[in-house]
């Protein structure tokens, strides 16, 4: 299952854990990508905490937790190549896995019509 | 400037759009930020081949003598800059500052001597106030025109000049910082040999009217690509170039950063005409004791950027706060992250490891000598 937030982050939904990336429409508005800051394995996180950091050569960004709960992997191969969240956001870009507090929360998250409509 | 007021358009704004710019406002204009080639490719194109950058929300502005001698116009305005403008030779251009009482920095431009009178550039944001404070002082002797009919582009990098001469033949005869007169494309500009990059290149002022003409021209050339504010930034940043209202503003003086070389030897103690200009007295002090504090490059050590506003410390605990970065960001070029900042003196030396302040954490800086990158100025 797949779904969005206002944030303009995706989520791949599968089971109680969420593969969290930001969406193409986000990658192209940050630019190009040189520095990453992911967060460790084991932090908990509330929705709306920041997550993560993003910098463009201009500016830097954070990324936000979509919902609450517990960082479980990271993406290293983001880390030691930024550009890859410009070339691939919704593949190989990914930022990192969450264990859900409540996976039924997920239900309140856009889905991709939704958030389509949101950034036309 | 209201923040509220309508932005304005340069000449060349549909050209803008034309081209897929992301726009944003700049200075109260509507300016091309970055075109969909993206910042990073953008910058390595100036670097490896020409950019073209539209520079038309800069004042332009004439400073013609009353008396119909160029000098009583270079004497006015050497009133106002720690410059010497009265050795400045027809034809040649010259950084300067406008400092006030406390010998802090007003805005810096560019001047021109261009035989019957004085051609001058300067920033986007100041260009109303220099106008004001021009007008002040030098309305006695000099009649001044803030020009709103012509564009500015400018075209920086290693094949700017064969860009250009296509267009006209004797452009390889211009040094770095000359200034001519030439029809490009049978429209009469005016073309500096400088720029903001770090790059060899050139400033053409346009009329209006036929700016996106020559401007679309100059882009057909397969070397030419459009560049944004973004790389504009970057590029000055590598260069070590200060931005006025980051790097330089009315809280630093020019000796504080570090553009002594600015000041040439008649104004300075003991010159033929020392001193003479608003706030002598402080900057002539700091230029015999030196200032308290200095502009330093600085190289962080990791990969993440440190930004303008990140405090600086001499140790890696942020207790010994020794200044503050006021320009960072990546520096595509040199391929890692660069910035400068204003440290105390005693922090100054290259190769000094100091403590940058980001998001919570004491990144390692080291100061560096700028710029991170070696200027092509064909001098």
């Amino acid at each position: 299952m797949l779904k969005f937030t206002d944030e303009h982050e995706w989520l791949k939904i599968e089971g109680d854990v969420a593969t969290v990336g930001i969406t193409a429409h986000a990658a192209e508005q940050l630019g190009d990508l040189v520095f990453v800051e992911l967060p460790e394995a084991g932090t908990a996180l509330d929705k709306g905490a920041t997550a993560a950091t993003v910098e463009s050569v201009k500016a830097a960004s954070d990324v936000y937790c979509p919902l609450d709960g517990e960082i479980v992997e990271s993406n290293q191969a983001i880390v030691d190549d930024p550009a890859l969240v410009n070339s691939d956001p919704q593949g190989a870009g990914w930022f990192f896995k969450l264990k859900l507090s409540d996976p039924s929360a997920v239900n309140a998250l856009l889905d991709e019509a939704a958030y389509k409509e949101l950034i036309a | 400037m209201n923040e509220h007021s309508p932005l304005k358009q340069t000449p060349l704004h549909a050209l803008h759009v034309s081209h897929g710019a992301r726009m944003v406002p700049f200075a109260g204009y509507d300016m091309p930020v970055q075109y969909p080639a993206g910042v990073m490719k953008e910058h390595l194109h100036t670097r490896s081949a020409a950019g073209l950058f539209d520079v038309s929300h800069m004042g332009q502005v004439i400073l013609r003598p009353k008396s119909g001698r160029i000098e009583d116009a270079a004497l006015a305005l050497e009133k106002l800059v720690p410059v010497d403008v009265l050795g400045l030779a027809e034809g040649r251009q010259r950084y300067g500052l406008f400092t006030d009482g406390n010998g802090n920095i007003l805005d810096d431009l560019m001047i021109a001597n261009r035989g019957d009178h004085l051609f001058l550039v300067v920033n986007a944001s100041c260009k109303e106030a220099d106008f004001a404070h021009m007008q002040k002082h030098l309305g006695e002797t000099c009649e001044l025109t803030l020009l709103d009919d012509r564009a500015l582009i400018a075209l920086q990098g290693p094949r700017a000049e064969c860009v250009l001469a296509e267009l006209w033949a004797d452009i390889a005869t211009m040094r770095f910082m000359d200034v001519a007169e030439a029809a490009l494309h049978d429209v009469p500009c005016i073309i500096s040999r400088s720029g903001y990059t770090g790059e060899d290149g050139f400033e053409i002022s346009i009329p209006a009217a036929s700016a996106e003409d020559v401007t679309c021209r100059i882009l057909e050339h397969p070397d030419v690509m459009p560049i944004g504010l973004g790389a504009r930034d970057s590029l000055r940043l590598e260069a070590g170039l200060c931005l006025y209202g980051n790097d330089i503003d009315t809280t630093t003086t020019p000796v504080e950063a570090g553009l002594e070389w600015a000041m040439q030897k008649a104004r300075r103690a003991g010159g033929s005409r020392e001193g003479g200009f608003p706030g002598a007295d402080v900057i002539l002090r700091q230029f015999a004791d030196g200032a308290g504090r200095r502009r330093v490059g600085l190289k962080p050590e990791g990969k993440a950027p440190v930004r303008g506003g990140a405090p600086l410390f001499a140790d890696a605990e942020g207790k010994v706060p020794v200044g503050a970065v006021t320009s960072g960001g990546f520096g595509p070029s040199a391929d890692h992250p660069v910035a400068m900042g204003y440290v105390d003196k005693a922090h100054t030396a290259n190769g000094t490891q100091l403590f940058a302040e980001v998001r919570g954490k004491y990144l390692a800086v080291t100061v560096s000598a700028l710029p991170f990158v070696t200027p092509t100025y064909k001098r």
